[in-house]
């Protein structure tokens, strides 16, 4: 494995140097908020302070409204057009957390699959390099440790990054990370004693969380078998059925599609769009399969922790981020909501 | 624990131990600092796990309109007691099934002012009277009571309950005549295009998940007209003019009917404060219909609800 040393007084020269090549995106403060967008002067990322992105970063491949086509009904130049999606630019990420990469990689599984590969999803997604910033005090609300994940997991990341106190440890994860990084004048040759301060940095983050939860007893019980329990009407009972959870969730990806049409002209635009509200479900005769916010409640945790991992080899459709956990307007908390699940 | 709360567990379990209600509808604590969650208590054991303090956001009339025929206990500060009683002058819930635990209320804190005054993340927040204390790795920070309050909560004049079968304490202190508006004032005052400027400004961050409405007692469409679909009324993308039409059209059906309980911005994940703009039809309301503030009582009706030969108009321009 590869490791490089980056001495934080060298972080802005090593911004500009990745500039050189792609764009540069990293957390940055809008208003209350924190999100990622391109780096346009380094003093405004504060990676020390940063403990994660408001809204999950999912929104760079798969933004909250995308044109998906436009089109012309009449008259000259009738056609439908496709190339609304436009080449993406190269982007390096700089400071995405483990979890969010992680939520990267189960949302290629299903936007990309044996049966059909999402372009849309697909070529923003290619065009990014992802370098990680190892969670070295994870918040208390976060529990990748319970969902297969941890601080430091490196799922889907090219480089993660390691904050030492006075330097970085970069660690070298694929091609895509190599190829970042090469020709850096001020990325230096890591020391033995950097290594192991990487290795115990890791430890103690991985040491300070516990496992919150288990998910053994939900793999064991069949779908109908959780999907008919009594804890659904008390779990549902204070939701709002709004649509918090699933936007700011890096693995929620369920979207509407709605063509806007104006005079002769229209856009076809795809929409998040969530399971909490009725309109999600409802048929054109006015049935509604899901008809209250129990089957709807029910609905996302199933989602999440029975049916995506039936579907993906076991792999959990959630990564611990703690986002819904802090967000939720009436504190449904999916840590509470698995410990039921798996009792 | 308070005495509100101790209180408010006496009364629920009577309640529930005579089975005069199914329900009584309250906070439980939360699984995190300064948020707690609602609670439907259905016996005397989970009664004891209702709670009263500075973290019930949100506003539990809301849950009424869909009880279904249950007789249902409710604790009700001044905002909550006022929206039950808009509930039963519009028709939406039949009185002889409610039960108001009325909760003289000092207003709720605003996690967001606590948060934004200390170094780190919080991991314990407790309160009395006058102060509250947020403590985390390496902090322990008192900050005065009064000045982390929701921004509705601080100037709020109706902090008791203004109908109530039972009432859980002594009542508390009203406001008299507290600054408000100041902010939708300086709008008012901008020319057309600062006042878009300053609309568009405040909801750039708005996500669509319309939690304002689902927390608000007054929306209790079946179905509201952003989620109509045959015809569909409102676009549905991120489109700035789709989101501005979903909030100025809610701001316009609370109109003579907002109680400033603040649910809206409490519940809000983004942070955006809806209420300059509900805010300002509400002022309208206050200042063209002679001081009137919404179902303070059963009788009055609200003034867009009702035609009189000399109703104000100072809106019909020349």
């Amino acid at each position: 494995m590869e490791y490089m040393r980056l001495n934080k007084k060298n972080l802005a020269a090593f911004i500009e140097e990745l500039k050189q090549k792609c764009e540069v995106w990293g957390p940055v403060k809008e208003g209350d908020q924190v999100k990622f967008a391109p780096v346009s002067n380094v003093s405004d990322v504060d990676l020390e302070q940063f403990k994660n992105t408001t809204m999950s970063p999912k929104e760079i491949f798969f933004p909250q409204s995308e044109i998906m086509l436009s089109f012309k009904r009449e008259g000259e130049g009738a056609n439908i057009y496709r190339d609304e999606q436009s080449v993406p630019s190269k982007k390096a990420i700089f400071g995405i957390r483990p979890c969010d990469a992680r939520a990267f990689r189960i949302l290629d599984m299903i936007f990309k699959n044996d049966q059909f590969a999402d372009n849309y999803w697909l070529t923003k997604r290619d065009a990014v390099t992802l370098v990680g910033l190892g969670c070295k005090e994870p918040c208390s609300t976060c529990f990748c440790t319970s969902v297969n994940s941890h601080p430091f997991d490196e799922t889907g990341l090219d480089v993660m990054v390691t904050d030492l106190g006075e330097h970085y440890l970069l660690r070298v994860l694929t091609k895509k990370g190599r190829e970042l990084l090469a020709g850096s004048h001020v990325l230096r040759e890591p020391s033995e004693a950097n290594i192991e301060a990487y290795k115990t940095v890791r430890k103690n983050a991985e040491d300070a969380m516990t496992v919150q939860f288990g998910t053994d007893k939900v793999n064991g019980k069949t779908v109908l078998e959780l999907f008919n329990e009594d804890y659904w009407q008390r779990i549902s009972e204070p939701c709002l059925n709004c649509s918090t959870c699933s936007y700011v969730c890096p693995t929620c990806h369920c979207f509407d599609i709605q063509d806007e049409v104006f005079r002769e002209g229209g856009q076809r635009i795809r929409n998040w769009e969530s399971c909490m509200s009725w309109i999600f479900t409802v048929h054109a005769t006015g049935h509604n399969p899901r008809p209250g916010k129990k089957e709807r409640v029910r609905q996302r945790f199933m989602h999440k922790f029975k049916y995506i991992p039936m579907k993906r080899d076991g792999e959990i459709g959630c990564v611990g981020c703690g986002r819904c956990v802090t967000m939720c307007p009436v504190n449904i908390d999916v840590r509470e909501v698995v410990k039921q699940m798996n009792s | 624990m308070n005495a509100r709360t101790t209180k408010l567990r006496e009364i629920a379990k009577k309640l529930l131990d005579k089975q005069k209600v199914d329900v009584v509808i309250g906070f439980k604590k939360g699984t995190i600092p300064l948020k707690n969650t609602p609670f439907f208590a259905t016996n005397s054991e989970e009664a004891d796990l209702l709670l009263w303090d500075g973290n019930c956001i949100g506003n539990l009339a809301a849950y009424l309109p869909k009880m279904a025929g249950k007789r249902a206990a409710i604790v009700a500060q001044g905002c909550v007691s006022r929206n039950v009683v808009g509930l039963i002058q519009e028709k939406q819930v039949d009185s002889n099934n409610i039960y108001i635990i009325g909760m003289p209320c000092t207003g709720m804190l605003d996690p967001r002012k606590i948060i934004a005054a200390v170094p780190g993340e919080i991991t314990e927040a407790v309160e009395d009277q006058l102060y509250v204390t947020a403590r985390g790795k390496g902090f322990e920070i008192t900050l005065n009571r009064s000045d982390v309050l929701n921004r509705n909560c601080d100037r709020c004049t109706v902090r008791n309950p203004v109908l109530f079968d039972e009432i859980a304490s002594e009542p508390k202190p009203e406001l008299k005549d507290p600054v408000r508006y100041e902010k939708i004032r300086a709008i008012e005052a901008l020319p057309p295009e600062g006042r878009a400027e300053s609309i568009d400004e405040l909801l750039s961050p708005c996500i669509r998940c319309y939690a304002c409405r689902d927390a608000c007692p007054l929306c209790y469409c079946p179905e509201c007209f952003v989620d109509k679909s045959s015809p569909q009324w409102c676009g549905k993308s991120q489109d700035d003019r789709d989101v501005l039409s979903y909030h100025l059209i809610r701001a316009f059906h609370t109109a003579g009917r907002c109680t400033e309980c603040g649910a809206c911005e409490e519940v809000c994940p983004m942070g955006i404060k809806i209420r300059l703009i509900s805010g300002k039809v509400e002022k309208d309301i206050r200042e063209i219909f002679d001081g009137y503030e919404a179902w303070k009582d059963l009788k009055t009706p609200p003034p867009l609800t009702v035609f009189q030969r000399d109703d104000p108009q100072p809106f019909v321009k020349e």
